[in-house]
């Protein structure tokens, strides 16, 4: 008796599964793309506006996992994605030299600012550049919010504290361990200083009083690039719907509308778009 | 507390003006949610009520383990259901990761434990005399299990309000294994969390009344069946 209720009971379930499954499937015929992508491209809302452009240009349909840079690299690294698009020059080099990545492309910059307290105990707003800044806040001690999590910002905060030439250590220094938005509200909360890309920081102006302290500096150029998944990486990687997504990112169309985007929401550009130039062009 | 009120009112805009991406977001969460409920009823029910009322080799390793599971972390399913299927995991090449099966799976495995321990105590602790009686009167094994069922109909409706309260509020695991990806597996807990992220904090409290109306429907649904004919206690005074 048992025996005989066990089987479509088990198919039952089966089906329960497989019928979640098959919607997807037949809209998944389109063969997809799988973007791994920073936070930041997301939450500013410029993947909601070019995603759409590229599926309509292309038939193919993307899906875009957007996580701290260190993930969004590793995730390619081990051919989890097709594509990448992210903002950590030095981590992106490391994995092109060992080959998991290829064809790094530069697509656009932003720039970081540090924003903190508005008496400003560490007197970073005096400070020669941003090295000297990071300097003053240490010596004070005064409270420092790190991302702390490896992501692109988070990347570039350790080379500058690099280059500063000390090391982050102690009470004031607090790593959130989170994304950019949550980052901001801890250091707004403590009234302490942090590290910013300026997009993050105008989407929550609302919120965020803490104002910017440091900007122009050339080392705070937060730059986005997209590089292809070497096919090497695992079995199942779109080689060609990943060379399409990063091409699509340089066309002079794509780049046009990276141009004017986030001018109608933050009365500014958020980013600025370069493809086809070098790294040593840049400037703030 | 202008920010609540901002979302309060934000939230009746989207319900009511029908914004479709808000709709077709709740939709997809009642969608996954309820088929991984579904699926831990068909699979923790039978679970349980065999712990409950059968003795083998391996039962209490087996009790300790689904005791264990009915706190089991999100995140942690998440993250093991995401290393298995992910393309360069075991089971990559059936291409399920970012997929709303992934979720449903992720799902299960939270709320199967709930469902089946839930099931398990309400069984035990029914009079085991019970069965003996209705065997002597005759009734088939069927029967038997049937009228049992009945019996304990009160905690099992609350097995199934605690499996699905437990995966339609859980974000670690959806995020993980299905990527929060517009369209296809952006839940409201997901949803949320962007929400949040983009400083879009009135859309984020919007979409968690809605979470919480929804959950609170649903439950007040189950509770008016488990309530309605509950035993009239005597007065004590």
């Amino acid at each position: 008796m048992k025996r005989i209720l066990f089987l479509p009971y088990v198919a039952f379930i089966g089906l329960c599964l497989l019928n979640g499954h098959r919607g997807q499937a037949a809209e998944g015929k389109e063969k997809s793309v799988i973007l791994s992508t920073t936070t930041s491209t997301q939450d500013s809302g410029l993947l909601d506006v070019l995603v759409p452009l590229f599926e309509k240009q292309t038939g193919y349909r993307v899906k875009t996992i957007s996580v701290g840079t260190g993930q969004a690299l590793a995730l390619a690294a081990k051919g989890d994605a097709d594509v990448a698009l992210v903002h950590a020059p030095s981590l992106e080099k490391k994995y092109v030299a060992e080959g998991k990545l290829q064809n790094r492309r530069l697509v656009m910059y932003n720039d970081f600012v540090i924003i903190g307290p508005k008496n400003d105990p560490a007197k970073i707003k005096t400070a020669k550049n941003t090295g000297d800044a990071l300097k003053r806040i240490q010596q004070s001690k005064s409270p420092f919010v790190s991302r702390g999590d490896n992501s692109g910002t988070h990347n570039l905060e350790k080379s500058l504290w690099k280059s500063a030439g000390t090391q982050p250590k102690g009470d004031w220094y607090i790593e959130a361990g989170q994304g950019m938005g949550a980052t901001l509200g801890i250091a707004n909360e403590r009234n302490g200083y942090a590290i910013t890309d300026r997009g993050t920081y105008l989407a929550l102006r609302q919120r965020v009083t803490l104002p910017i302290l440091v900007e122009g500096d050339k080392a705070l150029l937060n730059v986005y690039s997209v590089m292809e998944v070497n096919p090497g990486n695992g079995p199942r990687v779109n080689t060609t719907g990943g060379k399409a997504f990063a091409d699509f990112m340089v066309s002079p169309k794509t780049q046009d509308v990276i141009k004017s985007f986030g001018a109608d929401k933050f009365g500014q550009p958020l980013f600025v778009p370069i493809a086809g130039k070098r790294e040593e062009e840049l400037g703030a | 507390m202008e920010l609540i009120w901002n979302g309060i009112l934000k939230a009746f805009e989207l319900v009511f003006s029908g914004d479709a991406e808000v709709w077709s977001i709740t939709w997809l969460s009642l969608q996954i949610s309820g088929a991984a409920t579904l699926i831990s009823l068909l699979i923790g029910i039978p679970l349980g009520i065999v712990l409950a009322m059968t003795r083998f080799a391996g039962r209490s390793m087996t009790v300790a383990v689904i005791n264990t599971g009915m706190g089991l972390p999100p995140v942690v399913v998440g993250l093991f259901i995401s290393i298995l299927f992910w393309r360069s995991g075991p089971f990559g090449f059936m291409e399920l990761i970012y997929t709303t099966t992934a979720m449903i799976i992720a799902q299960v495995i939270i709320a199967l434990p709930i469902v089946a321990g839930l099931t398990m105590a309400s069984f035990q602790s029914l009079d085991p005399n019970l069965a003996l009686q209705l065997f002597g009167i005759g009734a088939s094994r069927l029967q038997v299990l049937w009228l049992l069922c009945n019996e304990a109909r009160l905690p099992l409706l609350a097995a199934v309000m605690a499996g699905f309260g437990g995966v339609i509020s859980e974000v670690g695991a959806s995020m993980m294994v299905g990527g929060n990806i517009r369209g296809e597996t952006r839940v409201l807990t997901t949803a949320t969390v962007l929400e949040t992220g983009k400083g879009n904090f009135d859309i984020a409290i919007a979409l968690s009344l809605i979470l919480l109306a929804l959950a609170f429907a649903l439950n007040s649904a189950l509770t008016y069946i488990q309530q309605r004919d509950r035993i009239k206690w005597p007065s004590l005074s």
